[in-house]
This record gives C-alpha cells, structure tokens and sequence, in this order.
C-alpha cells in the first residue's frame, strides 16, 4: 500500500475511530467515578436503544433531530463558519412553523398545510441565521459569540411570546393551543400497518423521512451545484474562492441562513410531529449535539446519518439508564457531545503524529 | 414597589442600584480579565463559561462539605485551572482550534456537573443550599456604621462601598494590578508581544508557547475566583446552568472595552448596571411605555452584546495574532 | 585570522524539499561576507539554522571555534549572532525602545531596565549612526528606520556576528547607501556581518568573500575582489539561459487592456501603485520586470479584479472600470480576462481539492459545466481530463488531490484552465516559480502560442531570462512605479538591473516622453 493511500486511510477512518473510542473511553471512566458499572451501563443504554419497540421509535425519534441539526452545522462548517445557534435556530424554527398553522384556515388540505408549515420553520430558522451571518459578513462581528447571544434571545423571546401572546386561553402552562388535525404530521407507527408492520407507539414521525430527503438534498447541494461548490471553496481557501470570484460576504449569508433553516426543521419534528402544539424548551440539547454529530459525521451527510443515529441510540439509551440509575439523569449525554467535541474536534490531530509514524513513516529517500 | 418621594430617596434607590451593579459586575471583571490575558497573549477563550460553572460547582460542593468559603476557593480555583490547562493542551500543543475546544468544555461542564451533583447530592443537580458557614461573609468596613448619619457621603460609604464580601473588593482591586503586570512587567510585555507577533518573540528567543500556557493560566485562576463568587457569595449554591451567560458577556466587555484593563472594567460595569437597572424597574409602572415584560429585561445583556459586536459603538482591533495557533513555518 | 563562524556538511530537509544540501560554510572574523542565490537557493534557511531557529539535521557548528548545539535562538543570542529578517520581527504597536528591549528587559520589572536601555541605545546610535527616536511606534516609521531598529536589536543583545536577510530589498537607494555606511562602522568595531543577497552589485560593493548557493548547495566561496558580476551570476545561476523558444513575427493588433493612472494603496496607508499607465494589444507579450515586492503583486490583484479599483482606469472589451465602476474577478472573467496567480497554493487551486475541482475554479459557473441547477461531475471530469492531455499534466487522474501532484504539473493544470478558455487578455505571475526544467519549456511556448494566436498577454516574473525570452515589449517596476519601457530589441539584463533597483533616477519615461510630445 503506498505511502498516500495508507495517510488517506489514516485520516479518513483510523484517526476519527481512535477519537471517538477516546471519547468513549473517558465516559467509561466516568461511569466508574459515579459507580456506576460501564458494561452494566452499555447494555442498559443498549437496551434502551433498541430493546424494545417502543424505545427503537424513541431512538429514531431522537436521531431525526440530530439529522437536522448536524446538517445544519455542517453546512457552515464547510463555509468556514461555526454556527452555534442551532438552539436558537430550532427554537425559532418551531415558532415559524406553529405560527404558519395558526395562520392558514384550519380546513386546509394536510398536503397543503405541512408544505407551509416546513416551509415556515425553514424560513424563522434561517432568518434567526442569517442575522448573525449579516452581522459577521458586513460587520465584522464574531459569529461565535453571537449565535451564542442569539441562542439566549431565542430563550427569552420564546418564554415571552408563550406566557403572553400564544397561550391557551385559561390555560397555566405556558403552551400554545393544540394544532389543527391537518397539521399533525402522521406517526410512523400509524402509517406502518398500511404496509402489513405493527409497531408500538413512540413519537417517530415522518419527520424521519424529511430528515433523510434533507441529507440527500444537502448533499446534492454541496458536492452537485455550483453554490455548493462556492461554498467549499470559500471554506477551504478564502482567497482562491476570491479568485475565482466568490463573494465572500453572500457566502457567508448563504451559508448560515441554510444552516438556519436546517436546524429549524426540528421544530417540524416536535411540533408538528409529536408535540402537536408549540412549548417550551422542545429544542434543548440538539443544537450542541448537531456540533458533536456533525464533526463525527466529519461534515459528510452520510457521516452525519450515522453518526445522528450514535447519538439518538445515546439520548434514548440515556433515558433508560437515568431510570435504572437514579444518580444518571439524561445530562450524561450532554457530557459525551462534549467529549466528542473535544476529542473528534479540537483533539482532532492529536493521534496523528503516532500513528504516522508507526503506519506510514517517510522512508529515507537516497538522492 | 419604588416610590420617590423625596431627594434622599432617590439617593438612595441610586446607591442601592450602583450597589447591586458593582456585585452584578464582580463575576463579569473576573472573567473578562481571565479573557483579557488570554486573548493578549493570541488565545480565544470561549471556554470562560465552562470555567465558571465548574468552578461554581465545585466551590458549592467544597463549601458544603468543609464548611470552610476559602477552602471551596482553592477547590474551584484548582478545577479552573485544570479546564485552563485542557484547553491550551488543546490548542497550544496540539494547534486545535480554539473555538472548537472552548465550545467543547462549556458543554462538557454544562452536563458534568449535573451528573457529578446527582452522584453525590441526590438534588436533581444542585448542592444543597449553604447556610451562612462556607458562604462568603459581607465586610463592613470600619466606621461605617459612624458616618451613617452625615447626609449624602454617609450613605454612599455603608450601602455602596461597605458592605460587600472579600471577592468583590478582590475583584476590583484586582484591576490595577493587571493594568500593571501587562504594563510594568516583564511578563506582560513579552504577554502582549506573543498575541501581536509571535514570530517576533520567538526570535527573540522567547518560548511562545509558555507564555501562552502561563496566560491560559491566569485565565484558569480568575474564572475560579469569578465561579467561587457567583456561587457561595452572591448565591448560597450550585443550580444547573448558574452562569447564565456572563461568560460570553464578559467577552463582549472585553471586545467592547478593545482589550484594555480599564476600560473593560468600564464595560463590565456598564453590563452590570443594566442588569441592576432592569431588576429595579421591572414591575415598575413608567409613564407612557408602562410595565416593562421580565423578558425584556433579561434579554437586555444579549442585545446590548449583539449591538456591541455589530460595530455599532466603535470598532475594535483585536490583537494581531489571536485566534491562529503558532507553528514555525519554513 | 579566526573563523567566527564555520559551518560543516550542514544538511537540512522541509518534508520532500531538500533545503540545504551538505554545505560547508567559512566566515573570516571581522569581515564583511556576502552569501548569493537565486530565491529559493537555501540561504534563507542556512542562516536561519546557524541562528537557532530551525534544527539542522546533520553538520556541525562553530562559533568564534566552538562547537555549538542551539536548543533555540536565544543560546545563539547568548553567543553574540544577531539577525535581521527579510520580513522584520517587529511588534507593530510597541515603541522602538519596547521592540529593542523585548527578550533583553534587564528585570522583572520594565522600568529598571527601561533608563539603562534608553542609555545604551543612544550610545549605539551616536557610534554606529542609528539614530531613530526610542519612543516612536514601529507602525509610525518608514521601512529604512524599522530596519534600523532590527539592527539595534541585535546590538543591543551584544551581537558579535549580525546576518542581515535581503536587506536592502525594501530601501531606497539612499537608504541603502546610508546602510552600507553603517556596515563600515559595525566592521570598524569589530563585528562580523553576512549578508544574504541577490543583489550582485550590492556584493560587488561591500563585501570582502562571497559565497554562492544554488539550490540547496554551496557551489563557491570566491575573496570579492577576484570575481564580478558576471562571474558570479553564471554560478548563480548554473543551468544553461533558456532554449531559442520559436518566437513568429506577428504584428500586435488593438489595444485589448489599457490601464490608465493606476493608484493603490494598501490597508496601512503605503503607496502600492504610483501612476501605472500601460497597455498591451493583441500578439504581443508585455513583460513587467522587478524585483518581488515592487507592486508587481498588487498590479496583477487589481487588474484581476480582485483588489477593488481605488484610483485610475482599467479599460477590457470595451469596458471601462474605475473607482465608481468596480469590477471583479467574476467580471472580468466574462469580459475575457483569465489570470495565472503568482501563489498557485494561496490563490491558483485548492489543495484538498481534486484535481477537477481544481480545475474548474473561477469556471465553475460555466455553461457548459452545468445543466440547470446540476454541476455535472462528468462534465466537469471531462473537462480536467481535456485540459491535463491538452497540457501534458501527469498522473492523469482527475480524482487526485490537487495537492498531490508536482509543482509544475499543478502549475500546467492552472495555465491549462487559464489559457483553455480562450481568453482575450491573459495575465501571468511567476509561471515557472517551482516548476522543473522540462515542464518550464512547455511553459514558456504555451506562453508564446497564446500570444501567436493573438491574446494579449501580462507576464510577470522576477525572472528577468524568462521576460527576456518571452517578451516583445518590457516594462520595469521599482516602488511600485514604472521606471523604464523598452522594447525587446533594446533590452539588456544591465540596463534592467539598473532600473530595477533605481528609482530615482526614472521617474516613467512614457509620462515624460508625452510631456515633450514624444509617442511611446
């Protein structure tokens, strides 16, 4: 094998699984620090995962959000901007497309009525964006810090708007009213007999299917167009994509307000999906793992698929193992996002060194 | 419920609010002189937050158990610390990205302590609540009580200048004496010659990347002072996510104030007293606007962050070389 | 007399570049020694070894003859070697007394060492004639007196050997006069000085020893006085002056580019352009000759479309562009306009690319390249794949990355996309900078087919063999002027060399020729 294609497999498979088996390692050791036994502990999440039907929908359920949101970071990832305001963006995202139901009459054809409704998540999304991205392209300011600030926003304006403007009238619970029937996107386990397949309950709707069109849309998108193109270009070199007369600062709006308008598409999945009504807090906890899933995924929708179904197993099974052990609560897979963060991203390189050098080192070349 | 009916009472509701707006803004100058050294020396430190919360986290526990404020001090600065190094191991040995590892930690923390509390507290996440041993006790300073009675000055002295815990005054003493390391030092020229030039220093034969480590470091100490007070002295325990925020916010004031010792003070305090301001009013009848939702009020920190950083308030030129990791090129 | 220093089978590798090839090295203590090459030849990298800065990977050292290891630059500091960089080590924003004290503070705290260093630079400045003002910013000097500062730098730290990188290639030539009285009174007192140049005339002038590299080796050590110019550029140079390209006789047509009082300048303030006038036709290749960093870079940026027009005309197909006119790389693009960038790895590709992303970068909105909303990837294959057999780019795999390939097959993948495209106007930098001998004859005649065919043609190279051979008209830029246009039948390296390095001297003929009514 020539030196090249042993450094390609180096970084395209060795590397990322040496990081990610860190990442779970270091949970490992921390299941000890709590006592709570490791393998006890996989198999539970395991078990939960997968065990049982209802915990598989759970498990797909979960997966559906993560599909949306490390697409979403993985668009800007690849225009060279780390967009943190996935909460943000997936709460404002359920808000546009709650507010597109409550607009359209309640008759209105379902084939109709969910078009709009994804149509609005997509557009507050990337709306929520794209204001940081104007801020960045045209202002210079850190896209970091405010997404970071935007997130907060969202947090308050949603918490504003569903204590006073969109409660349930002579309700307590600050909740929207319940939506429409032909804006509640069928559970898969509603459609399924249709096919001859039962399957328990669980909240998986057809969301799932959405998830997956938008990675072969994303895809196509990024690897099949001439924007796509653009976009990769800016992300890796700046000043080529210049040369080849980009525009930096159109890339830049592009590119996050796709990224919006990905992670808004959460809100379909919970709101119009399974929730059936717009709440509180439904967002928490997707848009930073769309960060782990997407620098798991290595930024590729294939990658981002799997590495989203790695994290649904980890959320259901994280449920299961917060009832199996009261001193566990759904925080744990908070900390392994981070880990994963820390070793599949800014640890990245940090195995490279060793396994060049034991894999394929620079062989003394005689002149 | 304010009502204003004479001067001394408007005096009065003043000093309270300048009062609650210099405790406000301790945690805010803490951070953002952790920043402050980072940044100088070329370092982006999103990782401020986690910082904090970890260090809210573990002086509570400290506190707790040994009863003992300072002892919670050492514990929270050490586990700062120990996220500091981390994140330069991270960035300065590895050359990984800053942002991502900054990102990295304040989600590694943000589920961390939960789990750790569950562990050891059973309290859906928190430490219990400290009673007055292991809390940071207030200081009134002497006389205090004496002056009381002369008009204007006496007040100003007990309510907005006496009265606060050891970490406060710490905190805003602690200014001048950055001003004066980055300034007066030797280390501090060479910090702030690394975060403009690093080649420069290195062929100057200085190591880069110590100073970089030792900046990380001093970051790492000041957020565990800046978390140790968040959580013991101005409140009486650890609750999820206690931050809040001002991690970031502390950035801004460190943007806002263009990397400067005083001026960022004059940010964080800015901050401070918006966040003071808002506390008094809300509830309050105003004329015309009337009664001001508690989320507009909360929301004021971020927007005032989000227009800072548009520029809208001067520009500001970071130093030169934060944000790129430093590798001998050929 | 003693060695101070006294270099042995020095031996150097970056990764598959071999910087400095087993070179011996012998400086005469208190003398002033000159080390020539061509850019790229490993000077840079020796000096920046003896230095401390890089490791050498075999050799020996000797210092004042004793055997040195440098962990870094500051044990060859202790040792008295002091070094001013081609690209100054200077910390914008600080005073010139912060920059010189930097590393040297003398204490914990500033202030001690501040009024002993105040005392010592003043003594330094009066004997060696340094005088620049210890409380100015470096920002707020020219470029003569930021060097002076790099020179007080390293007295300062007691330099006993001071090695200068390309000094005089940002000076003036007063400036450089000035600097080379310095060099007399630095050699008065005893200090040892190396200088790494280009620059023969500079050599010729001031040094007692030369010694020439040429791609990584030491090829000679001569005593000044026994050698010239000539003599030592032939070793310089080494390789045979390039091939008798076939050159037609073609009559140039209209003016395709005309550029008319181009200013520019950069983000901190400094003249880039000063009143470029030119204008190429069709058939012909208008060579701009100069050393690196006279304006060459920021010509070809603005011509491309890439750095926004701040003052004066550009006129293409028809178009006119200005300050309130802007154009861009895309603009330009469709009006004909195709551009070879000087830093194929910064601007011409993109390394992790594969070769057919690479090769459709600036075309990547080709009709042709796509159908609808589709970027069809065998189109764009087949199109890498016309291009690499039309150019002769080896492997032939479109898949591979474009780092992958050599530099001058990567370079002949961007002049192949460039020059594929028919353009009507062409604009190349550096075509042969890293690319081997065999792939730069191939160069050189695409070069001369485009012009054949009728294109306009802008080369840019500090080669001046390569403009000789290529061009039907020359200009010079020196400082971001031009000083001298000539027609090839009256070129000579001479006459350029003079005007390359001379600014004074030429203020643009072509304006004082129309002030007297005289065509150019």
């Amino acid at each position: 094998m020539s030196r090249d294609t042993r450094l390609a497999w180096i970084n395209g498979l060795l590397l990322p699984l040496m990081n990610i088996l860190t990442a779970f390692a270091a949970t490992a050791i921390l299941f000890l620090l709590i006592n709570v036994n490791p393998i006890e502990a996989a198999k539970t999440l395991l078990y939960g995962a997968f065990g049982y039907g209802e915990g598989i929908g759970y498990t797909f359920y979960y997966t559906t959000n993560f599909i949306f949101t490390g697409l979403a970071v993985a668009i800007a990832f690849h225009a060279g901007l780390f967009n943190i305001g996935g909460e943000g963006q997936a709460y404002i995202g359920g808000l546009g497309a709650g507010l597109v139901v409550f607009m359209l009459f309640p008759g209105l054809s379902p084939w109709l009525m969910i078009p709009a409704s994804i149509f609005g998540a997509m557009l507050f999304g990337g709306i929520w964006a794209m204001a940081p991205g104007y801020l960045q392209a045209y202002r210079g300011s850190h896209i970091v810090i405010t997404t970071i600030m935007f997130n907060f926003l969202a947090a308050t304006l949603m918490v504003y708007l569903l204590v006073k403007v969109l409660r349930e009238p002579g309700k307590m619970t600050p909740q929207s009213v319940l939506f429409p029937d032909n804006a509640w996107l069928p559970f898969v386990h509603d459609v399924l007999p249709a096919f001859g397949i039962e399957m328990e309950r669980s909240p998986l709707n057809l969301s799932i299917v959405l998830a997956l069109v938008m990675a072969v849309l994303v895809w196509f998108f990024l690897w099949q167009t001439r924007w796509g193109y653009a976009i990769r270009a800016t992300g890796r070199n700046a000043s080529a994509a210049v040369y080849a007369g980009i525009s930096q600062k159109k890339i830049i709006m592009v590119a996050m307000c796709i990224s919006g308008a990905l992670a808004g598409l959460v809100g379909i999945n919970e709101l119009l999906g399974y929730h059936h009504r717009i709440i509180m807090n439904f967002h928490i906890g997707y848009g930073f793992g769309g960060i782990a899933v997407a620098l798991m995924g290595r930024n590729h929708p294939f990658g981002i698929v799997i590495a989203a179904l790695l994290f649904g197993t980890l959320y259901q099974g994280g449920a299961e193992l917060a009832f199996e052990w009261s001193n566990i609560s759904r925080d744990i897979v908070v900390v392994m996002q981070g880990l994963v963060i820390l070793f599949c991203g800014a640890l990245e390189y940090m195995y490279k060194p060793w396994l060049v050098r034991w894999l394929a080192p620079v062989k003394e070349v005689q002149a | 419920m304010i009502e204003i009916t004479s001067m001394n009472d408007m005096w009065l509701t003043l000093l309270l609010t300048l009062d609650a707006t210099l405790r406000l803004s301790t945690p805010l100058v803490l951070a953002a002189m952790a920043g402050l050294f980072s940044e100088r020396s070329g370092v982006v430190d999103i990782g401020l937050e986690g910082k904090m919360l970890a260090a809210c986290f573990a002086s509570a526990t400290i506190a707790h158990f040994t009863g003992s404020p300072w002892l919670a001090l050492l514990a929270a600065v050490a586990v700062s610390l120990g996220l500091a190094l981390v994140h330069g191991f991270a960035t300065i040995t590895h050359k990984g990205d800053q942002i991502v590892s900054g990102v990295a930690l304040n989600i590694l923390v943000s589920g961390l302590t939960i789990i750790l509390g569950l562990t050891w507290f059973r309290q859906g996440g928190q430490t219990p609540a400290l009673t007055g041993e292991g809390r940071f006790v207030t200081l009134d300073l002497p006389g205090s009580e004496l002056l009381h009675s002369v008009p204007l000055l006496g007040p100003l002295y007990k309510e907005l200048i006496s009265g606060h815990n050891i970490l406060v005054y710490l905190a805003f003493a602690l200014v001048p004496l950055v001003w004066w390391v980055l300034f007066r030092t030797r280390f501090g020229l060479r910090l702030r010659a690394v975060g403009e030039n690093p080649k420069a220093v290195d062929t100057a034969g200085i190591s880069v990347n110590a100073l970089r480590y030792k900046a990380v470091m001093i970051g790492g100490v000041l957020c565990g002072i800046a978390g140790t007070y968040i959580a013991i002295a101005h409140n009486a325990q650890f609750t999820r996510d206690m931050t809040a925020g001002a991690g970031y916010i502390a950035l801004a004031a460190l943007i806002f104030g263009k990397w400067r010792p005083l001026t960022v003070l004059v940010a964080c305090l800015l901050f401070g007293f918006l966040q003071a301001f808002a506390m008094r009013i809300e509830g309050v009848d105003l004329p015309v606007i009337g009664s001001i939702p508690v989320q507009i009020i909360e929301a004021v920190p971020y927007i005032l962050t989000v227009i800072l950083l548009a520029g809208f308030i001067g520009k500001a030129i970071p130093p030169k070389a934060v944000g790129r990791p430093y590798v001998k090129e050929r | 007399m003693s060695l101070a220093i006294e270099l042995e089978n020095i031996d150097k590798r970056f990764g598959a570049v071999h910087a400095n090839v087993n070179v011996d090295l012998q400086v005469r203590e208190g003398s002033i020694h000159g080390i020539v090459g061509e850019n790229g030849a490993g000077k840079s990298t020796l000096m920046s070894i003896l230095y401390g800065f890089y490791h050498a990977d075999a050799g020996t050292i000797k210092v004042f003859d004793k055997e040195c290891h440098f962990q870094d630059s500051h044990q060859a500091i202790a040792i008295g070697i002091g070094m001013v960089h081609q690209h100054f080590m200077l910390i914008d924003n600080f005073t010139v007394l912060e920059n010189v004290m930097l590393g040297a503070e003398g204490g914990y705290l500033l202030a001690e060492g501040m009024d002993k260093a105040r005392t010592e630079l003043q003594r330094l400045a009066r004997e060696y004639g340094l005088d620049v003002d210890l409380d100015a910013t470096i920002e707020s000097l020219s470029v003569g007196l930021q060097q002076r500062v790099e020179i007080l730098k390293a007295l300062y730290k007691g330099a006993k050997i001071l090695i200068l990188d390309e000094p005089t290639g940002v000076l003036t030539p007063q400036e450089t006069d000035e600097l080379f009285k310095i060099f007399a009174a630095l050699k008065e007192q005893g200090v040892t000085i190396v200088l790494i140049t280009h620059k023969l005339r500079e050599i010729m002038a001031v040094t007692d020893a030369v010694s020439v590299m040429r791609q990584g080796a030491m090829v000679a050590h001569v005593a000044t006085e026994t050698t010239s110019e000539s003599q030592l550029a032939e070793l310089m140079v080494g390789r045979k002056v390039l091939l008798d390209v076939t050159k037609s006789d073609i009559k140039p047509g209209e003016v395709l580019l005309k550029v008319k009082q181009l200013n520019w300048q950069d983000q901190h303030g400094v003249m880039r352009l000063k009143n470029i006038n030119l204008d190429i036709r069709a058939g012909e290749v208008l060579g701009v000759a100069g050393v690196s960093g006279n304006g060459q870079s920021e010509l070809l940026q603005v011509l491309s479309g890439i750095n926004p027009i701040q003052d004066g005309c550009i006129e293409v197909h028809g178009n006119s562009f200005t300050v309130k006119q802007q154009t861009n790389a895309g603009k330009m693009r469709e009006f004909g306009m195709a551009h070879v960038p000087e830093d194929r790895h910064k601007m011409g590709m993109i390394t992790e690319f594969s070769a057919a992303e690479s090769a459709i970068l600036g075309y990547h909105k080709d009709a042709e390249l796509n159908n609808g909303i589709w970027l069809k990837p065998d189109l764009v294959e087949k199109r890498c794949l016309d291009l690499m057999q039309a150019f002769d780019v080896r492997p032939n795999d479109v898949k591979l990355k474009s780092a992958n390939f050599s530099g001058g097959n990567q370079q002949k993948l961007i002049l192949a996309r460039e020059m594929e495209h028919q353009p009507e106007v062409l604009l190349i930098g550096q075509p042969t900078r890293g690319v081997d001998v065999g792939a730069i004859e191939f160069i050189h005649q695409r070069i001369l087919d485009m012009r054949d065919a009728g294109k306009a043609v802008l080369l840019v190279s500090v080669e001046l063999e390569e403009i000789l051979s290529l061009s039907d008209r020359i200009i010079v830029m020196c400082d971001g002027e031009i000083t001298g246009r000539m027609a090839i039948e009256d070129a000579d390296e001479r006459s350029i060399g003079m005007l390359m390095a001379n600014a004074q001297q030429a203020h643009d003929p072509l304006q004082a020729n129309e002030k007297q009514g005289v065509q150019a």
